[in-house]
């Protein structure tokens, strides 16, 4: 299964990337966005199974970018789990009114994201 | 205070517990390692950092204002090596990046406890700086907090930078008022 991460830090990218890799899922290609457009173009040519996304990105966040994921036949059933800084309840309440399957507050650890990656794929 | 806002500002004790929960988790939960608490002052604007690695973020909303998170460049390859798994002996770009995540991460959680106070406030691109015999010099007439801790034998700094917005312009990102000089 191939994986999308969204993010505009290189570093969480990074640090995503090896916690995937860590996890026992069948992990295929692992591709990376900096904001929700680049993710968007992204999936035009590419297949995933799992979207991990920040929230606050510049061009495009992480909500705008959920709400066009779920109207989109292909993804619609793609979960996409949040990994955000943002405290904010009503952001939060937002992405999950749209169709995101969790959300994870940064800072976390490495078993805060398999925890939540645990039965969703 | 501009006639934008109502909102009363933190008092310096608040500052200093939210800063300092925000680090420390951020470091616990991110490196496994222990951000202990050192001091705490209270700085005049004007002749700011001059070498290591700095973290800079931008503060936008009802208030609006600049933190700053810097380190030496040893604990910055060490924040590296452990965030990313992997060795840095010297400062690359992967190191700034983890720099910049760790300011963002500090400011962010930070930002969440400044917002029960001040109002929604967004936050800026990170942006880092590093060097040696470099001058900075924060602008404008605010005093700047400065938050100090120790990480592994090496000290950290956290400064924030608070006023309120008086153009009430809340479109865009912050804009950092530190400057850099050559």
């Amino acid at each position: 299964m191939d994986v999308l991460i969204v993010d505009d830090s290189a570093a969480i990218r990074k640090i995503l990337q090896r916690v995937l890799r860590q996890t026992e899922m069948p992990i295929g290609n692992i591709h990376e966005a900096g904001d929700g457009v680049e993710a968007l173009a992204m999936l035009a040519k590419e297949t995933v199974g799992l979207i991990l996304s920040d929230i606050n990105m510049p061009n495009m966040d992480g909500l705008e970018m959920l709400a066009k994921i779920k109207s989109m036949d292909a993804y619609k059933a793609v979960p996409v789990i949040m990994i955000t800084t943002e405290g904010n309840q009503n952001k939060v309440m937002e992405a999950v009114s749209l169709g995101a399957a969790g959300y994870v507050r940064k800072p976390f650890t490495t078993e805060q994201i398999k925890e939540k990656l645990t039965g969703l794929v | 205070m501009s006639a934008f806002t109502t909102a009363v500002a933190p008092t310096r004790e608040e500052i200093v517990e939210w800063v300092s929960s925000a680090t420390n988790e951020v470091f616990q939960t991110m490196l496994g390692m222990e951000a202990r608490f050192g001091e705490h002052y209270i700085e005049d604007p004007g002749k700011g950092l001059s070498m290591g690695v700095i973290g800079i973020i931008g503060l936008v909303g009802e208030w609006t204002g600049t933190a700053v998170v810097s380190c030496s460049s040893p604990l910055a390859c060490k924040i590296a090596n452990t965030l990313f798994m992997q060795e840095y002996p010297s400062v690359t770009d992967e190191v700034l990046d983890a720099v910049a995540e760790m300011t963002n991460m500090i400011i962010g959680n930070l930002k969440n406890n400044l917002e029960s106070k001040l109002g929604t406030m967004g936050l800026s691109i990170p942006a880092v700086v590093f060097g040696r015999n470099f001058a900075t010099r924060r602008s404008g007439k605010e005093s700047w907090y400065v938050i100090r801790f120790e990480v592994d034998g090496e000290r950290i700094d956290v400064q924030l930078c608070l006023a309120p917005n008086q153009s009430g312009v809340l479109t865009g990102n912050g804009v950092p008022r530190i400057m850099t000089l050559a």
